[in-house]
């Protein structure tokens, strides 16, 4: 597969605590793993304290890029939590975005507060889709709490990632990685949540 | 599990910029580590822990980066390869030995690593460490992409010993905490014996004469820094604007000219090395263009110091314009970032770049700005602290003196914000809130009337409180201590300390005992539980009254992340909505609205408060505040 692009820029975003950067490091790997050149620039000083979280991840088959993506210039969306998916296409989208979403919203302290109201799920999908060129939806949260544990939401989501054919990545390779990067008495249920996720991926 | 032990020469990884500078020193075959935790520095000597035993090094949190820079110290002055890491505030607590070993000099290769934090990204400051090396004439190392970090940090060594210096090697945030391929050397089998030599005494004294011997090495330095690979230059012979660039600078803008399609009138000297500058490479790119354009982090110091140049060759290579922070072409503060790089080009050869359709643009900041809620940081779910913070909280109500909190950094210090209902009052340094506070403790003669409380971390206090108790005991101050104690460094990834009886490769030590120094120092000290919120109040209320002397409450419960990867839920929680008053209740939804805790929601829809499954970590604490006692626990 050639990439759509070159190079071809993704941004994981979510919130602190939903495993953003061991997701932007296992895909970042198993592109290593096929030759690919990686950048990925995080933005994680306080990740664990609630706050809005991304990866930038580049794509290239030659070159280092930096490690931030300009405005504008996002081509994959990858996102943990509905709003943070549209606060990474307010400053990162452009027409031709496609956008993976999870459906399942943090609240974020200002709505827990009752201060600021948290939009419906519905009308956040349909300002993704007026946004993107392609939209997949995953519930990814309810199936990892059917798993028994929230931090499988990830591992669902890049499942889900490697069926929408966006990259050039496989099962195949992400098994390499997760055996390599996450701790091994994990590693049947991080790859029961990826198959899951791959299943489960819906294209709106 | 960590790639960067792996014996593999020639196999490509996916490294973060502190894993890539850690291969390096093992590359180099460095056999001593010291570090005390500080992000964006945190990694370099937290992803060699696991690795110690295999290879035969050592590996240390030191209780401070001024310890830690003596613990290398020592090892280089047996002929051993070292290196130390902190972040930029951490060299300001180091730089009174730096100051003295670059006098001295060492032997076995010596490598300080300071990671920057531009833009503050984790830090109270966003200092660049850069002038230390000009003030203590050390030479500087600035990497720019993940290979380069690796690779020079392996060189730096080699550099030590030749000048028989150390070497500082800066990183900043979007370097240490970012990724990228790097491709692994050979790790070396040597076993080297330390041996001090005790004909050659490391004494810095007597200072003139160490002086000149330091000048003398770092003109040796110059020359060879003129000849380096990592210097170098990209673009036409004369470009109408000269970019002068260092670290993560470089990568922006290499980016920038790429996209605004400017690769025949820009050019771009790269520096690695920018300290002692490479001046003749330097004059000779001067020469060949009129208009030059700074890009670095944070502070001009490549600006200045070429500046400093021209001015002394200014007859040689002609008059010039000089853009960068100076003239506002770059932000004098703040990270750079690649839109900056584009304005400030596109301003001085005035092309202008559309990053994106207008109409799309404006779509989509209408959509984020109307529907997207902002994302204030917060203590985690089940965070001992929010416990802790509600009981000063109510503690100094109660007292009605109008106390207040002094702290510093470290997760603790969200205690500013609303998830610590805004009781944090002064931030500054490590261990900052206890000094303050013994200052504060000798202000009732000058009418000072409120109330003296200060909180610190466990972590904090080994590395930077310590003083501040012996200093107020001695001088009879008065004040109370709070010392959090989450068993861990928890702000910058769970670290253990000297109070947790493991190193940092995870062996059992012994635990220096906080509330034995603390008694040992002549302070009170009293244990509590900050889930015990009524315990904990009444603790605290007491020992605030108590007029005289220095106390010490030790609020003692595990970070709710380090608990959460050993244990299940300590309760399952639950609202009874039969009991749960909601807007009629009279608490004004107490537990949303001020608790804040994010396993709590409020259901718009019933009016009535809620547990959210996914993010509670059953820490129990939300039913003691609510009044109705709806919020219900049972043991998991």
């Amino acid at each position: 597969m050639v990439l759509a692009k070159d190079p071809f820029n993704v941004i994981i975003g979510g919130v602190g605590g939903q495993g953003n950067v061991v997701a932007s490091q296992i895909l970042g790997q198993t592109l290593v793993d096929k030759g690919y050149v990686i950048t990925i620039g995080e933005t994680y000083g306080a990740s664990q304290r609630g706050g809005a979280v991304m990866s930038h991840l580049r794509v290239s088959a030659e070159n280092p890029c930096s490690p931030l993506i300009s405005e504008g210039q996002c081509d994959l969306l990858v996102s943990l939590e509905p709003v943070e998916g549209l606060r990474v296409l307010g400053s990162y989208g452009n027409p031709g975005v496609i956008t993976l979403t999870n459906t399942r919203p943090i609240f974020p302290m200002g709505v827990i507060s009752g201060e600021v109201p948290y939009p419906e799920i519905s009308e956040i999908i349909d300002k993704i889709r007026q946004l993107s060129s392609a939209v997949w939806v995953i519930h990814a949260t309810e199936i990892a709490l059917e798993m028994g544990d929230p931090i499988y939401s990830n591992m669902v989501m890049l499942g889900a990632l490697s069926t929408i054919g966006a990259l050039p990545i496989d099962r195949k390779g992400f098994q390499l990685s997760i055996s390599e990067l996450l701790p091994s008495q994990r590693l049947i249920d991080n790859l029961k949540a990826f198959d899951r996720g791959a299943e489960a991926v819906e294209r709106l | 599990m960590s790639l960067i032990t792996q014996d593999a020469p020639g196999r490509t990884v996916l490294l973060m910029g502190n894993e890539a500078i850690a291969r390096g020193a093992l590359e180099a075959g460095a056999k001593v580590f010291a570090a005390y935790p500080g992000n964006p520095s945190s990694e370099i000597a937290g992803s060699l822990s696991s690795a110690a035993d295999v290879l035969n090094f050592h590996v240390e949190w030191s209780v401070n980066e001024k310890v830690a820079m003596e613990v290398v110290a020592a090892a280089s002055f047996s002929g051993l390869r070292a290196l130390c890491s902190m972040k930029q505030n951490g060299l300001n607590v180091a730089a009174d030995f730096l100051l003295n070993l670059n006098l001295t000099g060492c032997r076995g290769g010596l490598v300080v690593v300071v990671a920057d934090d531009p833009g503050g990204i984790s830090s109270t400051n966003e200092e660049d460490s850069r002038i230390f090396a000009k003030l203590s004439d050390l030479p500087l190392l600035e990497p720019a992409t993940f290979q380069e970090a690796k690779d020079m940090t392996r060189w730096a060594f080699t550099l030590s010993e030749d000048l028989e210096l150390p070497v500082m090697l800066r990183s900043v945030t979007r370097l240490s905490h970012a990724r990228g391929n790097v491709q692994l050397d050979a790790l070396p089998r040597s076993e080297p014996k330390a041996h001090f030599e005790t004909s050659r005494p490391r004494l810095a004294f007597p200072p003139v004469p160490c002086h000149k011997v330091l000048h003398q090495k770092l003109d040796r330095a110059r020359a060879m820094v003129e000849s380096s690979p990592y210097n170098f230059y990209k673009g036409p012979e004369k470009p109408e604007v000269l970019i002068i660039t260092s670290g993560s600078g470089w990568m922006y803008s290499l980016e920038t000219v790429s996209t605004l399609k400017l690769q025949d009138r820009v050019g771009l000297l790269k520096l690695s090395i920018t300290w002692p500058l490479p001046r003749n490479l330097l004059l000779k790119h001067l020469k060949q263009a009129d208009a030059i354009l700074f890009v670095e982090e944070v502070d001009p110091f490549l600006e200045n110091n070429v500046k400093e140049l021209f001015a002394q060759h200014c007859m040689d290579i002609g008059l010039k314009r000089f853009y960068g922070k100076a003239t506002g072409t770059v932000p004098s503060f703040g990270e750079i970032t690649p839109e900056i790089v584009t304005s400030a080009l596109g301003s001085l050869l005035k092309v202008s770049h559309e990053p994106r359709p207008a109409e799309y643009a404006e779509k989509a900041r209408e959509a984020m700005t109307g529907l997207v809620p902002a994302r204030a940081l917060g203590f985690c779910a089940g965070c001992p602290h929010r416990a802790t913070y509600w009981a000063i909280k109510r503690a100094l109500a109660l007292d009605g003196r109008d106390g207040f909190l002094r702290g510093d950094i470290g997760c603790y210090g969200l205690g500013m914000g609303p998830s610590g209902f805004f009781q944090m009052k002064t931030i500054h340094a490590m261990g900052s809130g206890a000094g303050l506070a013994a200052g504060f403790g000798q202000l009732e003669r000058f009418g000072l009337t409120q109330p003296v409380l200060a909180v610190c971390g466990d972590s904090t206090f080994y590395h930077a409180a310590m003083p501040a108790l012996v200093s107020a005991r001695y001088n009879s101050s008065n004040f109370l201590l709070l010392l959090l104690d989450n068993s861990a460094t928890a702000m910058t990834g769970f670290q253990p300390h000297p109070g947790t009886g493991r190193t940092a490769t995870g062996k059992e030590a012994p635990r220096v005992d906080l509330k034995a120094i603390g008694e040992a120092l002549g302070a009170r000290v009293e244990v509590a539980d900050p889930f015990d919120l009524n315990g904990t109040t009444e603790a605290i209320l007491r020992l605030l009254q108590q007029r005289e002397g220095v106390k010490a409450l030790i609020l003692r419960r595990e970070c709710a992340l380090l608990r959460s990867k050993k244990q299940k839920k300590l309760y399952t929680m639950d609202v009874d909505q039969g009991r749960c008053l909601g807007e009629t209740c009279g608490c004004n939804r107490l537990c949303t609205r001020v608790f804040k805790c994010p396993g709590l929601r409020w259901d718009s829809a019933t009016g009535k408060a809620g547990i959210d499954e996914a993010i509670c970590t059953g820490c129990g604490v939300c039913a003691e505040i609510c009044p109705a006692t709806a919020i219900k626990k049972e043991v998991a």
